[in-house]
């Protein structure tokens, strides 16, 4: 490390946009540090795209660097185009919980299930925030919301679970109480290829934070921090234990060909076969 | 076979399209099975790899525009190609492509609709969506082939329009004319006129505004460039309350066609300046008129037509001024009348604008019926 | 005077018409001639109606579609049953007798060729029909020579069937010689 961190040099002259006590301070801070750590000067060999929702607006446009801002949903499509055409160039995806899993979700399984070689790093707030706490994919059961006012009827999503199963090179959920667990585990998505996951549990004060009962951001934290449990203390734990827990901590990690390995490899062969004939 | 020699071949249309494409610098190609143009993916998977391009199949439609316009951004020329219910799906991320002025070509060969409609059947019913298919202030660049050869040479226009103006754009296609063999002869490489989009200078930043067709980066090549679907400015930094950065932006996106209707606009005529009756026609339906043309004449009537080969936008001047010459304009279509109203409006009163539909079963409007229809108007008048 | 002649392949989905129809096309084309053609078939990958249509040229050719024909091919007694109709009073009408029952009374002249038997018996596949009927439409018409026919026939088929049709191309050619 050449000199001392600092976010500054990685993000535009512009006021950001997050509420006071947002989840999404805390990641932006630990993936700018993973990018120092890992000793990039600037965001010169990265893409960044995201889609709808506040956590899309952490590389767009405040990142000094290429970043592509999708309609909603459709953040890995592009980043698949991109990836495909300019294969020496880091791709990473910022997306919310609705954007990644909910509207977005089969996108998200065929990038996994293709091996596409891009790191996605999904911001859970457990809402959908921006319009104002809506009922999401990932809605703990039971928990009032907008559109949920009895409670939510539904089951949540477990997103890093369903990365593992649709071939996720590297799949990982922490908190954002877990700051330096989550910086160590962007830094080791980012060395290596295929299609990496994080998911980063994360606190929405204003639109989650008061409807689930907490009375401000030290309570949601506090929440996170003790209810957390690593992956290896979850085995130990029946289902009803489980339930209201985070089981947090690295899910996977593999070695598959990518998808744009083996693209690369078909346009060789298809032009041998060429030459040939 | 090679695209690198003139030579005449007897390719089906979806195949004439992908060539066309290969010959105009497409290098990436993104799709779903769909009838009527599951061919040019299927083409196009073959023939890309040889020329060092990518095509892939993608989980849905639009996943496979998304994927498009994301090559784009990395420089490549992209295409995808899709029928009616694909092309519903798209909707979504040609606004985007719109808004963000990203040059891609979206080939729609229509079949009969709504919905799953006559899925191998011929019709003409998407010419309103592809010009208002998305939400907001936009405008659409569309071009109708009628011919096997022209599923070659619209292919490199659409690319051309694409690259010059900076926006998606749309060749419509239809069923018939892209499922249709017929003899093409493909110019040699080098003939084909190929436009690239205009890259800009180190130190430029203004990549969405200043100029009419700003310039335009590709990511990894050092200008951060910030590309977003919100409303932004010169500089591609979002404004999602500001008035006027709202209406300079669209104003721009949307006068960039319409004030180039001219260059845009291609047809065919014939005896504008003498005729009576007039036919107004595009794509498939307009392959029924020469047959007609010819018996009409026989019989004494004083009759021309244009064929639009761009439908959007709409070449208000050219047929106003058909509307100015003929009495009547008879529009065939295999719908139940789009581009007629838009004959109408602009005929204002100044001709008689006479629909003649016909759907289902992909038939196609005939000669005969076209001539019969010719005649009875022909009496009217006399 | 310019030639021109309009056909119907018809059949059943399945049976080739659709490929037999691109053959005799692309092999006017090579022959210097115009020629288009269409098809027509249902959702189903097999087993639905089926037909292909071929207008061949010396001159520009306009409306793609056949509305009456000059030679009628049919490989089904549906497609018997809803093409006659189409067919001009002076055509031609060429009949696979193994899968076509009843022949209308017609003055038109007519073919008949046991072209899926042949196929069966020659080749060890019905669904070499197509060819053998192909071959006896290319003599009927016979505004498309035989090596341009031979040419588009390799140029279509799966490599590893290429003699089989070819050769099913000449039995059908030699049922009219």
């Amino acid at each position: 490390m050449s000199e001392a961190f600092s976010v500054r040099k990685y993000l535009r002259d512009l006021k950001l946009p997050f509420c006071p006590g947002c989840g999404i301070f805390t990641l932006m801070d630990a993936f700018l540090r993973s990018i120092h750590e890992l000793g990039h000067e600037d965001l010169k060999d990265f893409v960044f795209c995201s889609g709808i929702g506040c956590s899309s607006w952490i590389c767009s446009p405040y990142f000094v660097a290429d970043s592509i801002h999708t309609p909603h949903g459709r953040s890995i499509p592009v980043a698949t185009g991109i990836k495909l055409v300019h294969p020496s160039l880091n791709v990473v995806v910022f997306g919310g919980d609705g954007d990644i899993v909910g509207i977005g979700m089969s996108h998200f399984i065929h990038a996994a299930r293709r091996n596409l070689d891009i790191l996605v790093i999904m911001v859970n707030n457990m809402i959908y925030g921006m319009t104002g706490g809506q009922v999401a994919p990932t809605t703990p059961f039971k928990t009032k919301t907008a559109t949920t006012p009895y409670g939510s009827f539904e089951e949540p999503l477990d997103a890093t679970r369903l990365a593992v199963t649709a071939g996720a090179c590297y799949s990982a959920r922490w908190t954002t109480a877990h700051p330096n667990e989550l910086k160590e585990s962007i830094k080791k998505a980012l060395r290596m290829k295929g299609f990496r996951f994080i998911e980063v549990v994360s606190q929405c004060p204003t639109a989650y934070g008061r409807r689930a009962g907490f009375k401000n951001v030290g309570e949601i934290l506090k929440w996170l921090k003790e209810n957390a449990v690593s992956i290896g203390q979850a085995e130990k734990l029946s289902e009803k234990e489980l339930e209201k827990r985070v089981v947090v901590g690295q899910f996977v990690e593999r070695k598959r060909p990518t998808v744009v390995e083996n693209v690369y490899a078909v346009i060789k062969e298809a032009q041998v076969n060429d030459t040939k004939s | 076979m090679t695209t690198t020699k003139s030579n005449t071949y007897f390719w089906q249309g979806n195949q004439a399209c992908a060539e066309g494409a290969i010959a105009a610098g497409c290098r990436f190609f993104a799709g779903y099975p769909i009838t009527p143009a599951s061919e040019i993916a299927a083409h196009m998977a073959k023939r890309l790899p040889q020329v060092g391009g990518i095509a892939i199949q993608m989980e849905d439609e639009l996943a496979s525009v998304g994927v498009a316009i994301g090559a784009s951004w990395a420089g490549a020329k992209a295409m995808t190609a899709t029928s009616g219910p694909g092309f519903s799906l798209m909707q979504e991320f040609i606004g985007y492509a719109f808004i963000t002025e990203t040059p891609c070509v979206i080939v729609d060969a229509q079949r009969a609709g709504p919905s799953t409609g006559q899925a191998t059947k011929c019709g003409q019913g998407d010419v309103m969506q592809s010009r208002w298919g998305t939400h907001g202030d936009y405008s659409a660049i569309v071009l109708s082939p009628n011919s096997v050869e022209e599923m070659f040479t619209l292919t490199v226009r659409a690319f051309n329009l694409a690259e010059e103006y900076r926006t998606p754009v749309i060749l419509l296609a239809d069923e018939t004319i892209a499922h249709m063999r017929e003899q093409i002869t493909v110019p040699s490489s080098d003939s084909v006129n190929v436009i690239n989009r205009r890259k800009p200078r180190a130190g430029d930043k203004a990549f969405f505004g200043l100029e009419e067709v700003p310039p335009m980066p590709a990511v990894g090549e050092g200008f951060n460039v910030a590309v977003t679907g919100s409303t932004h400015d010169e500089y591609g930094i979002r404004f999602t309350a500001d008035p006027l950065v709202h209406k300079k932006l669209v104003e721009r996106l949307n006068n960039k066609i319409r004030n180039h209707v001219e260059e845009i606009s291609d047809f065919e005529d014939y005896n504008i300046e003498g005729c009576q009756i007039a036919l107004l026609v595009y794509g498939c339906t307009s392959r029924a008129i020469y047959e007609a043309v010819e018996k009409a004449e026989a019989k004494g009537i004083k009759i021309g037509y244009i064929r639009l080969k761009t439908i959007w936008p709409f070449p208000e001047k050219l047929v106003r001024k058909l509307a100015e010459k003929a009495e009547k304009i008879i529009v065939p279509e295999m719908n139940l009348g789009q581009i007629c109203y838009e004959v109408e409006r602009v005929a204002n009163g100044l001709a008689e604008v006479i629909p003649l539909n016909k759907i289902g079963g992909g038939e196609l409007i005939t000669p005969e019926e076209l001539l019969a229809k010719i005649l009875r108007e022909a009496e009217k008048n006399e | 005077m310019t030639q021109r002649v309009e056909v119907r392949i018809s059949g059943l989905g399945g049976q080739g018409v659709v490929l037999a129809g691109q053959i005799l096309g692309k092999a006017a084309v090579y022959s210097g001639r115009n020629a288009v053609q269409t098809q027509s078939y249902g959702s189903e990958a097999r087993g639905s109606a089926a037909k292909s249509e071929v207008i061949i040229s010396d001159s520009k050719i306009g409306f793609p579609a056949v509305r009456k024909c000059d030679v009628l091919v049919t490989l089904s007694q549906t497609a018997l049953d809803k093409h006659f109709k189409d067919l001009k009073k002076g055509g031609v009408l060429l009949v696979d007798v193994s899968t076509v029952e009843s022949i209308p009374e017609t003055k038109v002249k007519v073919f008949k060729i046991p072209a899926t038997e042949t196929a069966k018996k020659t080749f060890g596949a019905g669904i070499y029909a197509n060819m053998i009927m192909l071959g006896a439409l290319a003599r009927i018409i016979n505004l498309v020579n035989d090596k341009a026919m031979e040419k588009a026939i390799r140029e279509s088929v799966p490599e590893k069937t290429v003699e089989a049709n070819v050769n099913a191309f000449n039995t059908g050619l030699e049922f009219l010689t």
